[in-house]
């Protein structure tokens, strides 16, 4: 079996979640006794090929091409497409990025193919790989494993597996090699224009030691001053997750996961949100974790040290209360 | 513009949610559906580039009769009518085999310069569908959309990045996108949208008779409660209980206050 893995990088500069499914793919390639392939695509990326054959991989794969200096679907799919049947690996994994949302369902149906996304977890059992992966947001898991021929497409999502864990190449470095695509202008349908930031941050939450973190569970603008008490108490910040911030509620700058900061305060408090994973990806990393909600089953006490389950309109009272008593004596 | 917005129907937010013996799904009694939160907004910015541009909006939902009452709801809110693809069983198919149900249906809308979907769904949580049917209908497509500017048949697109990043990509008509939460504020049915929409038009097929018959790419073994990756505390009691361990288990136990 051959795995072949898809990195991703951006005008030179790595996405780091490529190394923790290439992480991955050390351990399942091992597991099954399988040839692990790391691809790096764009144009320019000799140095990047030679940091990969740094780990622990059979071979490189450098795929250039004008076409391919600045991303796009079409361009991406197109090129991995001709890798793809040009080195027939059985299986193709990627990290579950933005870009790899945007690309890769379209590469796998190309080929007729399907794919197992936003993977948490991947075993190797009775000769196969069963992934998990998670359904209802967050509240369950579900164990899916392919059917019909390879290739099989699978990615993995942010956080889920640990880079630092990544096994150096044995005898130094392995061998990098040029694969040829075929692209023309005409087939790329999008034009892509310029990167940009919106308005500079005004705080920087990752350097906060204690994040006061409210979701949806707060229900009005007219309740956030009680958590802003909260945190002003704990000497921390005030951040939330995507729909407060979506509500226009607080500014986007506050918004934690993946696609807003990505923190590890000593103390993250999440008052009334779920734990969607494009929310835990920005936090998990916290040294201490409290999660106050209503509902015993959400998935936000699954990374938690202390939960509560219980109404936050009751509690952050009852809390405020106890850090104004403490603090006074 | 003839814009079609796929819509699915999904359990409440805060349903109570319990595993179907030996299925792939949930039990389905007892708890309320709503539309994927995700593509109200994809439904918002359908309605406002007709308001726009003119044209009409189709909503096209997929799954058990239930799911009408989601085009009923796009409808009310101003979609012009709406598409059902029955299957009592959606759940078993996997994505791809989803994709080319609701693909099969939108082929018979001839002439359709826009297709929106939500992101993700909340249920299935795919993250897939609006790429496949980009794939599968031959369209460009662009994900993650956060505002939309149409003129002379090309649209200008601002797409989400990771970490606070953006991107303004171009694309021609016709074609797919896939919207983000957030874009816009979606708006409430009026009394007058409830009442407009009982004239509208719903058009069912049946996703068996639509000639989609590919054997599934995967299979889902096994549905369950996630395992705990860290050993939760859990604090009990009043309000005033629990906060009073709390604030000593912070100061004593985990230092940081
Ligand atoms: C590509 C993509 C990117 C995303 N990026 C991000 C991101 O960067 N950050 C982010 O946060 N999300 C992001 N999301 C959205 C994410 O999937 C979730 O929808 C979101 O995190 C949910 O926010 P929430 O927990 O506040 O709301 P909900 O999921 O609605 O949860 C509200 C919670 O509050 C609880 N609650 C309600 N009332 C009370 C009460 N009185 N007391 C106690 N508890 C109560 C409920 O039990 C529930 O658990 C992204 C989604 C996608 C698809
Ligand atoms: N059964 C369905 N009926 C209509 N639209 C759907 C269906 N499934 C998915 N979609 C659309 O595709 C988007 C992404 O869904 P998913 O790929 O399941 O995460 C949703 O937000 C919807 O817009």
């Amino acid at each position: 079996m051959k795995i072949l893995v898809i990195t991703e990088q951006r005008e030179g500069n790595w996405n780091r979640a490529s190394f923790e499914t290439l992480s991955a793919a050390q351990q399942m390639a091992a597991d099954a006794g399988a040839t692990l392939v790391a691809a790096v695509v764009g144009k320019g990326v000799a140095a990047l090929a030679g940091e990969l054959s740094g780990f622990q991989v059979e071979e490189v794969l450098q795929i250039e091409h004008d076409l391919l200096e600045k991303y796009t679907p079409d361009g991406y799919s197109l090129a991995s497409a001709q890798v793809i049947a040009h080195e027939k690996p059985e299986l193709v994994l990627l990290p579950h990025t933005y870009q790899v949302r945007d690309f890769a369902p379209k590469l796998a149906a190309s080929l007729g193919k399907g794919m197992i996304a936003d993977c948490v977890g991947c075993r190797h059992e009775g000769g196969r790989f069963v992934f998990v992966r998670q359904m209802f947001q967050g509240k369950t898991a579900v164990d899916v494993t392919f059917q019909g021929e390879p290739p099989w497409f699978a990615s993995f999502q942010t956080g889920a597996f640990r880079a630092d864990l990544l096994k150096p190449h044995a005898a130094g470095k392995a061998p990098v090699r040029n694969v040829n695509v075929e692209l023309k202008p005409e087939q790329i349908r999008t034009k892509p224009l310029e990167l940009f930031r919106e308005a500079k941050q005004a705080v920087d939450l990752t350097q906060a030691p204690i994040i006061v973190a409210i979701g949806r569970g707060i229900k009005e603008p007219a309740n956030i001053p009680q958590a802003q008490k909260l945190a002003a108490l704990l000497g921390g910040e005030l951040a939330a997750s995507r729909p407060i911030c979506d509500e226009g509620w607080l500014p986007m700058d506050r918004q934690i996961g993946s696609s807003g900061q990505t923190v590890a305060p000593k103390l993250y408090l999440a008052l009334g949100i779920s734990g969607a994973i494009q929310h835990v990806v920005g936090m998990k990393g916290s040294r201490t974790i409290v999660a106050i909600n209503k509902d015993a089953n959400a998935p936000i006490f699954e990374v938690a040290d202390y939960g509560i389950v219980g109404d936050i309109f009751e509690i952050i009272p009852a809390l405020t209360e106890e850090l104004e008593k403490t603090k006074a004596s | 513009m003839k814009i079609v917005v796929c819509i699915k129907q999904v359990p409440a937010k805060d349903a109570p949610l319990a595993m179907a013996e030996g299925g792939a799904w949930i039990k389905e009694t007892d708890i309320g559906f709503e539309m994927n939160e995700p593509d109200a907004y994809a439904l918002e910015e359908a309605l406002r580039l007709k308001e726009k541009h003119g044209g009409e909006v189709i909503a096209v939902s997929m799954g058990p009769e239930r799911s009408k009452q989601a085009i009923k709801e796009a409808l009310a809110k101003g979609a012009d009518r709406g598409i059902h693809v029955a299957d009592e069983r959606f759940y078993t198919l996997d994505p791809l085999g989803a994709a080319r149900s609701i693909a099969a249906a939108i082929r018979r809308e001839p002439g359709v310069d826009l297709i929106l979907t939500g992101l993700q769904s909340d249920d299935q949580g795919f993250g897939q569908t609006g790429v496949l049917l980009a794939e599968l209908l031959g369209l460009p497509h662009a994900t993650i959309i956060m505002q939309i500017d149409v003129a002379d048949g090309r649209m200008k697109l601002k797409r989400e990045l990771e970490a606070g990043w953006f991107q303004w990509v171009e694309l021609p008509l016709p074609a797919l996108l896939s919207i983000q939460s957030g874009i816009n504020k979606p708006r409430y049915a009026t009394l007058k949208g409830i009442m407009a929409a009982k004239k509208k038009e719903i058009v069912s097929v049946v996703r068996a008779e639509l000639g989609v018959d590919e054997p599934a790419t995967q299979h889902i073994e096994r549905i369950y409660v996630p395992h705990k990756s860290k050993k939760t505390e859990m604090l009990t009691g009043s309000p005033k209980e629990v906060a009073a361990k709390l604030v000593e288990k912070l100061r004593r136990e985990a230092r940081v206050l």
